[in-house]
This record gives structure tokens, sequence and C-alpha cells, in this order.
């Protein structure tokens, strides 16, 4: 990795590193007592790792390597092998809690263990660490192979890449030490969050720089949906972790907002992150690797423009459904109920977009366990986004807010869209990238696939089942007006579908690792293959793919 | 002029209608412009052959 670095590039990596190390000093010294101390040297050790691994390789020679005939996808690699390490990891951790929840005992009785510190591991490793970085990785293949150049230079992708998991380590290491913002899907605090747009930032300047190096005169719409994640996601991020901190010396801050204007600007971005974080980039995954495993160009490419604005546009108001029968106004509310509905037009466009891709390759879709994949995700993408829209209109929400059905709607997205889009998109990509014949085993992609789909549908059966239960449960009255339940009475009914949510889990969990396996095996035991033609054209663009100083 | 709940909600009923009216108007155009079949078919096409070396 290091060696095909220039010197000047070594040089750059090198200074980074040594600001991110004196920034966790810092960290350490002024933090010292609090949460912040702890995370201060993480951040020390994490650059130290870096500066160490530079420092190793700075005597070693320049393997000089023709830039403009191979694209750049060494931060593609580490970043697949990365996603799949979260996985295994927040998955797991979404078992544990979910079998805490069957059986309590499994607390352990630690502070760091309960089910509130282990949760938004579980969230933020599934949705940051395993989606961001399938996100980030395969952004940087798709955008160098659709503008068929190579990016520009070779430390912002690595920049990008291992700050984006910097930011993930503190976050998963801070929940477990107390430290949240209480913000769903936005609980780290503030020098995680500064960082965070730092990164960003990069990642924005860099997939803009490398579409200008392109060679193609339309930027193909896979590329659209990365770059409305990247920047509405900027945007939320920003706005909605505006905050002062108690001190500049501890990890506590106070939100900018109050009240009811801090739940809608919390679920203003709760809602877009779904939208944006893991439905906008999945979709240019999708847009990019559906075709190219069916062999089919997309059936309505016009429909995939349409459908990118409508739900780039309709989103953005789709929030204060979180917030029925709140403080809101109503009109907000009613607002925010509409858009959800009209949101069903382009998801569903798109889900059958790709569906309707397939026709004519459905001898394909049986007998590839990825293509299946990709098509099970689109079938998962169009329910999902049924489902919600349905759960936005305000009655309906009534009886589902607060309970299991909630739980089971985002993992029938989660799990059923997204990690199966993923999983399909790192089958098609793995052999390709490391240049290997095939994947090493096709069996355990049939198995991980079979495992994958058994546990969404167990584990969105039983949330369907138990959501449905508490919501009835909670709004039945008696003769004389009062309720019948207790809250514990409702409580002891879910225990049957926890464990089936739990068991759910496990087949999906042992799909992950049978998969992660998978991608290790191919790496190391099959033979390689050099493709004929993976590059870029001849640039004649205005960015050299050469630094200045070659 | 004094910033109020009402001066909000009356921009947003008004501006925020129009303005998501005519992207709709614009972009459903842009999408169906007859002259840019060609440019729509040759992207949708061209992805399959990335990896298979350089377009042109």
């Amino acid at each position: 990795m290091i060696s095909s670095l220039t010197q000047a590039e070594r040089g750059a990596a090198m200074l980074i590193t040594l600001s991110g190390m004196v920034a966790g000093l810092a960290m350490a010294a002024a933090g010292r007592g609090d949460p912040m101390g702890a995370h201060g040297w993480i951040v020390l050790a994490f650059f130290a790792l870096f500066f160490g691994l530079l420092v190793r390789a700075a005597y070693e020679t320049e393997a000089p390597e023709d830039r403009s005939l191979a694209y750049y996808d060494d931060p593609t690699k580490v970043g697949i092998l990365i996603a799949l390490a979260w996985a295994v990891i927040a998955m797991g951790m979404g078992l544990w809690v979910a079998a805490q929840l069957a059986w309590p005992d499994l607390r352990f009785d630690a502070a760091w263990s309960g089910f509130g510190r282990l949760r938004p591991v579980h969230t933020s490793g599934v949705i940051f660490g395993f989606g961001g970085n399938a996100l980030i990785a395969t952004s940087f293949h798709i955008m160098q192979r659709t503008s068929r150049a190579r990016m520009p230079g070779q430390v912002a992708p690595w920049f990008v890449l291992f700050g984006f998991n910097l930011f993930c380590l503190i976050a998963a290491s801070g929940y477990l030490m107390g430290v949240t913002q209480s913000k769903e899907y936005a609980e780290p605090e503030w020098y995680a969050d500064i960082w965070l747009v730092v990164v960003w930032v990069v990642y924005f300047v860099l997939y803009i720089r490398t579409l200008a190096r392109r060679r193609e005169p339309h930027i193909y719409v896979a590329n659209w949906y990365y770059l409305a994640f990247i920047l509405v996601v900027a945007v939320l991020h920003i706005v909605n972790n505006l905050a002062v901190p108690a001190s500049w010396t501890g990890a506590k801050s106070y939100s900018a907002f109050s009240g009811v204007q801090d739940a809608m600007t919390q679920w203003w971005y709760g809602h877009n992150a779904v939208a944006f974080f893991l439905t906008s980039g999945f979709l240019g995954m999708l847009y990019y690797f559906l075709p190219k495993r069916a062999g089919r160009p997309i059936y309505s490419y016009r429909l995939s423009i349409l459908s990118f604005w409508g739900i780039t546009f309709f989103y953005i108001w789709a929030g204060s459904h979180h917030l029925h029968y709140t403080a809101l106004p109503h009109w907000v509310q009613t607002l925010g109920m509409t858009f959800s509905v009209m949101l069903l037009v382009p998801s569903w466009a798109s889900a059958g977009n790709a569906l309707m891709t397939l026709n004519g390759a459905w001898r394909k879709v049986r007998d590839d366990a990825t293509l299946r994949f990709m098509m099970v995700a689109a079938v998962f993408y169009g329910l999902s986004t049924f489902e919600g829209s349905f759960m936005a209109i305000r009655p309906v929400n009534g009886l589902s807010h607060y309970t299991d059905w909630t739980i089971g709607h985002v993992h029938a997205g989660a799990m059923g869209w997204v990690a199966l889009i993923t999983f399909g998109a790192i089958y098609a990509l793995v052999p390709g990238l490391w240049r290997r014949e095939t994947i090493y085993s096709w069996k355990a992609v049939e198995w991980h696939f079979w495992l994958a789909l058994a546990g969404t549908v167990i584990y969105v059966f039983a949330m369907w089942n138990s959501g449905i239960i508490q919501g009835l449960m909670w709004r039945t009255y008696g003769e004389s007006g009062t309720l019948l339940y207790s809250f514990t009475d409702s409580l002891v009914a879910m225990h049957p579908y926890y464990v089936a949510r739990a068991f759910g889990g496990l087949l999906f969990v042992t799909g992950a690792i049978i998969g992660a396996w998978n991608v290790v095996m191919t790496i190391r035991h099959v033979p390689r293959q050099i493709p004929a033609q993976d590059r870029p054209t001849t640039p004649k663009t205005m960015e050299p793919a050469l630094p200045a100083a070659e | 002029m004094e910033i109020s709940h009402e001066l909000f909600v009356g921009f947003s009923k008004s501006f925020g209608l129009f303005y998501l009216i005519a992207l709709s108007v614009g972009i459903t155009l842009y999408a169906f412009w007859p002259s840019l079949a060609g440019r729509f078919d040759k992207a949708a096409k061209s992805i399959l052959d990335d990896e298979d070396g350089p377009c042109r």
C-alpha cells in the first residue's frame, strides 16, 4: 500500500498523522478524568499506528506505477474488508441486545453492557461501520469506472476511509463509556462531529475532482445518488449537531435547539439519515451493480432521473411524521405525512426499474446468488418503502408508533434492502478487484443468501406480530374506561417474539460471518487472473494522474 | 417586519408550493426531452463495458 505512494505523498501522510497524534495528545491531556481523555488516547494510538507504518516504509524505494494505466483500487479493497469486519461486530452486537431483551440476565450486570449503551453500538456499527464503509468503498469503485478516470492523488482516499473509521471508533467506544448526545443516529459528541465534517468535506472534494477528470460526457446516474448522499448527509450532520460544549475539556455538550424545535431538527436529520445514508447511496449501488451483473442496461434511464429528483425533494420534508400527536404544529405533521405518502412514487419507480431490468435475465437470477441478493434487495426496498409510507399516515402511526412494528420496519429496510444490496455488490466486486478467477465458494454464497433471507423474514414477521399486539394492548379499554392491560402485561406477551427475533438475527449474522470468511478465502486461495482490460482511458485532462512533482 | 411563526407558515405555503411544482416540471422536461434520448441511452449502456476497457 505505502510502496505505491510517492515521497511527496508519504510526506503529506506523515504530516497528517503527526498532527493527529498531537491533537490526540492534547485531547488526552486536556480531558483528564473525562471520557474525552480516553478518546484522546484512542486518537493518539490510531494515528501513531499509521505514523509507525509510514516510518517503517520511509526508506523503501518508491514502486513506480504508471498511474495512467490503472484505477486506484487499494482503498476500495481495504474499505470492503473493514465493512465486513464491522458487519460481523455490529450484527453480533445486535444479536446480543436482542438476546438481552428476551433474557435480561445476559447483561451480566456491567455498566457498559446495558441495553442503552450496546444498542447504539449496534445501530451506529451497522449504519456507519458496515453501511458507511461499504458506501465509501463502492463509491470509489463506481466513480472511477463510470468516469473512466483514476482518482486524483493517493492520500485523500485513505484520509477519507481511515478518518471515517476513526469517527466510528470514537463513536462506539464513547457509547460504551456512556458518552452520548441522546440524538438517534447522531449520538457522538461535539469533537467527533467536528472531525466527521473534516472527513466528509475531503470526501466530497475527492468525488468532485474525480468527476472533473471524467472521460464520459454524461455523469452516470449512480454518481448522482452517491453525491446526494455525500452532500445532504453533510448538511444534516452539521445542522443537527449544532451544540455548545459544556467545556473544551469534556465530552458533554448542549444542543443549540430545545423543546419541539430540537425534536423537529432531530427527526428531520433522523429521517433523512435513512433517506440519504441508507437509501440514496445504496440506490447508487443498485443502479450500478444490478444492471452490470444482469448484463442489461437499466430498464429506463429516464425513470431513474425522475426518481432521483423525486426522492431528493420529497424525503427532505418527510421527517415530521416521526412526531405525530406531539407538540409539533398539526400542519407540520400533515406536511410530513403527505410527503411520506408521495414518496411511494419515486421509491417504487426505482424498485420497479430494477426489477424490470431483470426481465429477460430471470435465468441468471435463479443461477447466480449474487444477482439474487440484488433482486431480493430491490423487492425489500419496494416493500419497506410501501410500509414506511403507510406507517407515516397519522392514524396508522397511532397504532404503530413506540411499538416493535417500527423496529420491524427499520430492519426490513436495513437487513432486506441495505445489507442484501451491499452483500450482492461485495460478491460482484471481490473477484475482479483482487484479480481472482472466481469466488472461493459459490455454495457458501448460496448459504449466505438463504440464511440472510430467512433471518430477515423471521425477524420482520416477529416484530410485526409483536408490534401490532403491543399497539392493540396499549389501546384496549375495559368497560369502566380504563386500560385493560398494564405495560408489564404487554412485555410478557412480547417474550416469544423476542426469542424469535433473536433467532432471526442469529441466522443473519451467521450468513454475514460466512460471507466474510468466503471473501478472505477468495483473496487467499483463489488463483490470480488478470483481466485483459480494466483501466482508465488515456488521460488528457486538466489534472494529471501523476502528481506535478513527477 | 416581524419574524413570526405566521410569516414562515405563509412563506412555506406559497413559495414552497410554487418552487416544488416548478422543479417537478423542469425535471420532467429534462428527463423526457427528446433530443437527450441518445445521451441517456449511451449512458445506460456505458457501464456494461466500463471494466472491459476504454469506451472510445
